[in-house]
């Protein structure tokens, strides 16, 4: 049956069309889809893990016990199951191994821009690259077939415009694959040196197998220019969505070498394509990975000389960079309309009646320092609350707030916190705070318990008491948790309660001990949370202070001099009530 | 045929996936290859979004660059003037009325641009402006607003009725279906 299927969608459909029986994956934009589609199908085991290297060593266990199994996360999550990977590597795999790596180039929705083919080619794993939908669907198939003929992991790269884009699909059934039997076998799965180094040149020989495979293999396709075509033979080789950026800016009037195995590259293929053309340009996002290969190859090419190593490509972006070599012409642009107004930005914002809104606004008001993480409250250092000054990974603000606090000593301690919401905090903030526990700094850890994964688009964790499908499951007491590494002073505080978030923040900071602050109310968009009636302001009373403009609520604005709040966005949390000193704000209800 | 591209453009949270999806039946029920791109994410908290709908033979990339669009479906006033630079010259915005301040306008930053309709125009786009929030509460609910502003899509696309019936009867669920007929009744004749 034919279908317009999100590349996410795509992928799922491949892992139940090759029988895949587990998922383990982390939710990280833009991979997160994966496992929710994969979800939906009863006859594969499906689950949120802590953090991506849970999830690729759950994975590594279902597949040492017979059963094609899958692990799902973003690029930046690959460096958290960085380690399981690269010994995979060397183990390979009893049922299939198939691991879902998703690049955010542009970064729609990241930290960083990394280009995760590094992590293939380092850890010496075959790497596929889909270009759009159906490709998807075919190389995961394609990837579970080779994990077992080759006794290997297989990562199956997407990219935010593979990932969130639809096209066309032809689904198919699900294969039935029989679960293999489990054998004991120290040699290949116990890694430790004596082992290990008899594994090695093994991988050495697959990856040369792999290489060779690569030469003929459909996989890799070769299309060569429209034979009416005249003029100097331009040949591109691609990969991935910009293969569609090519074709769309130069239709059939360049040869064109698509690869969808990135790792190993293949040689002769490559070699074979340069000399049947006069003039070679790698075109491909973010690192020039084959770009590098070719000029080993003692190919002459253009590569990032011509094309940008930073943010996403587009056809025109191929059209500016590329014309002048293609065509012998400068790209002039397109002729396009605009109006002549700066136009405001509109970037994420903080929703309202967002818990994580009071807090931060009383982070701002005591000028803490404030070691952010990742999710929704990273945009906590957007104005006017700006209430963070350090993001650099998951789990990273407890771990740095110690160092913070045993450099500076006690001028650091008596201003700064680390926030860090609850399933950051289970995927890798528990260590840094036993390492609080353990080496002993007077670091305040303020924990944002919203009751879900926000940022993603609301994922069950451990502490939320359910599992992926929503049915009920273990559920991490974050309390009892904290005062079992050894905390004493562990609180939790209501984020709407303004006077209560001052209090704590001000009394921990201050005590000489370390101290964990719970922040605790659901995120304001989960279906269950019930709302107050929106509040109102009367204008009779409003004096125009702007004291409800400071903590960046999107339903509340100044017109004609006075404070007024969007009723459709307004979900009476009652944040900007508590800041106002006329008692302007009523709430709808009592007007009635 | 070469290929069409319609974007959709709002602020994250107004329904324009639905938007997207239903375009996407639409154009592949009738035969044509369709791409769609989204935004998932970070920017989907109140920020500016995006979805391309390519549709032709055979349709390359996923994504629309500036100069290209022949529509613009906008479900606010600012962001249709935003991505106005991505309008073919002689292309089409079908835009919302409806204005939702950014963060710098609500700060007191930056002020929302004023006539922006006529601005629009006045730079050479063919401007359809409507208030599809009146419209929408009007056929029965406030979140209708995407469904009102495909009725008035359905102008510019050289399709039948019943398809536009067909494709809404697979993607909305039965119980809005006649709500949502009607929206895109409004919309179609407003």
């Amino acid at each position: 049956m034919k279908e317009l299927m999100l590349g996410n969608k795509a992928f799922a459909r491949g892992l139940y069309e090759a029988g895949c029986s587990f998922v383990s994956s982390y939710p990280g934009t833009p991979s997160t889809e994966v496992t929710e589609e994969a979800v939906k199908y009863d006859e594969i085991y499906c689950e949120w893990a802590p953090n991506e290297k849970v999830a690729m060593e759950a994975a590594f266990g279902a597949s040492l016990a017979g059963v094609r199994s899958y692990c799902g996360m973003k690029h930046v999550g690959l460096n958290v199951a960085a380690d399981p990977l690269y010994t995979m590597s060397y183990t390979g795999v009893n049922g299939g191994v198939v691991i879902c790596v998703a690049d955010d180039a542009g970064m729609h929705s990241s930290q960083n821009e990394q280009d995760s083919r590094h992590h293939a080619i380092a850890s010496k794993v075959p790497m596929l690259e889909p270009s759009d939908s159906a490709e998807t669907l075919s190389f995961v198939k394609l990837a579970y077939d080779l994990s077992e003929e080759y006794d290997t992991p297989v990562i199956v790269k997407m990219c935010t415009r593979v990932a969130h884009s639809q096209s066309v699909v032809e689904t198919s059934e699900r294969a039935q694959i029989a679960k293999k039997p489990y054998e004991k076998n120290i040699p290949k799965n116990v890694m430790m040196p004596g082992n290990a180094i008899k594994r090695h040149p093994f991988v050495e020989e697959r990856t040369e197998k792999l290489r060779k495979l690569s030469e003929t293999a459909s996989f890799n396709r070769v299309e060569m220019r429209d034979a009416a075509t005249t003029g100097k033979h331009i040949g591109i080789i691609t990969c991935s969505t910009t293969y569609q950026y090519v074709r769309e800016a130069f239709g059939n009037t360049v040869s064109v070498l698509k690869l969808g195995m990135v790792n190993p590259l293949p040689v002769d293929l490559i070699k074979d394509f340069a000399s049947k053309v006069d003039t070679v340009i790698v075109a491909e996002e973010l690192d020039p990975i084959i770009e590098n290969h070719c000029r080993a190859l003692g190919i002459n090419v253009y590569g990032k000389d011509v094309l940008p190593i930073c943010g996403e490509f587009s056809q025109n972006l191929l059209k500016k960079y590329l014309s002048p070599i293609v065509t012998g012409e400068e790209y002039k642009g397109e002729d396009v309309s605009a109006i002549e107004d700066a136009i405001p930005n509109r970037p994420p914002v903080m929703c309202a009646g967002c818990p994580h809104r009071g807090l931060f606004y009383t982070l701002s008001k005591n000028k803490c320092t404030v070691l952010g993480d990742i999710g929704c409250y990273t945009l906590g250092a957007v104005a006017p609350l700006s209430a963070m000054d350090m993001t650099l990974c998951m789990g990273a603000s407890v771990s740095a707030i110690h160092g913070f606090n045993k450099a500076g000593g006690g001028e650091n301690e008596g201003k700064t916190v680390a926030v860090i919401g609850d399933s950051t905090f289970m995927h890798s903030g528990m260590t840094g705070l036993a390492n609080i526990a353990y080496n002993q700094s007077d670091s305040t850890v303020i924990i944002l318990d919203n009751s879900i994964t926000g940022m993603t688009g609301h994922q069950q964790n451990p502490t939320t008491g359910l599992n992926i499908k929503g049915d009920p499951a273990g559920k991490i007491d974050l309390e009892a948790l904290c005062r079992s590494m050894g905390f004493e002073r562990v609180r939790v505080v209501d984020p709407y309660d303004l006077k209560a978030c001052d209090d704590a923040i001000k009394e921990e900071l201050a005590v000489k001990a370390p101290s964990v602050i719970i922040s605790r109310r659901p995120c304001a968009l989960l279906k269950n949370v019930k709302h107050n009636p929106p509040l109102r302001v009367n204008r009779d009373k409003c004096v125009g202070c702007k004291s409800c403009m400071k903590i960046g609520c999107p339903a509340i604005s100044m017109k004609d001099g006075k404070a007024h709040i969007d009723n459709t966005l307004c979900v009476g949390c009652g944040i900007c009530e508590q800041l106002c000193p006329v008692g302007a704000f009523e709430s709808c209800q009592k007007e009635a | 045929m070469s290929t069409k591209n319609v974007m959709i453009v709002g602020v994250g949270g107004q329904g324009s996936l639905l938007a997207s999806k239903l375009l996407g039946r639409l154009l592949l029920d009738e035969g044509y290859d369709v791409k769609v791109s989204e935004v998932h994410g970070m920017s989907q908290r109140g920020g500016s979004v995006v979805t391309y709908v390519r549709y032709g033979e055979h349709v390359y990339s996923p994504v629309i660059d500036k100069g290209e669009a022949d529509v613009i479906v906008s479900f606010e006033l600012l962001e249709a003037a935003r991505w106005l630079p991505f309008l073919k010259k002689d292309g089409t915005v079908v835009t919302n009325i409806q204005q939702i301040d950014p963060m710098p306008v609500i700060t007191g930053a930056m002020e929302y641009p004023g006539e922006l309709v006529e601005k629009m125009k006045n730079s050479g786009a063919k401007v359809d402006a409507l208030d599809c929030l009146k419209l929408a509460e009007e056929a029965g609910s406030s979140k209708a607003v995407n469904i009102v502003l495909m009725g008035r899509l359905s102008h510019y696309f050289d399709m039948p009725e019943e398809a536009w019936m067909k494709a809404m009867e697979a993607i909305v669920p039965a119980k809005f279906l006649e709500m949502n007929k009607k929206a895109f009744e409004l919309g179609k004749n407003a």
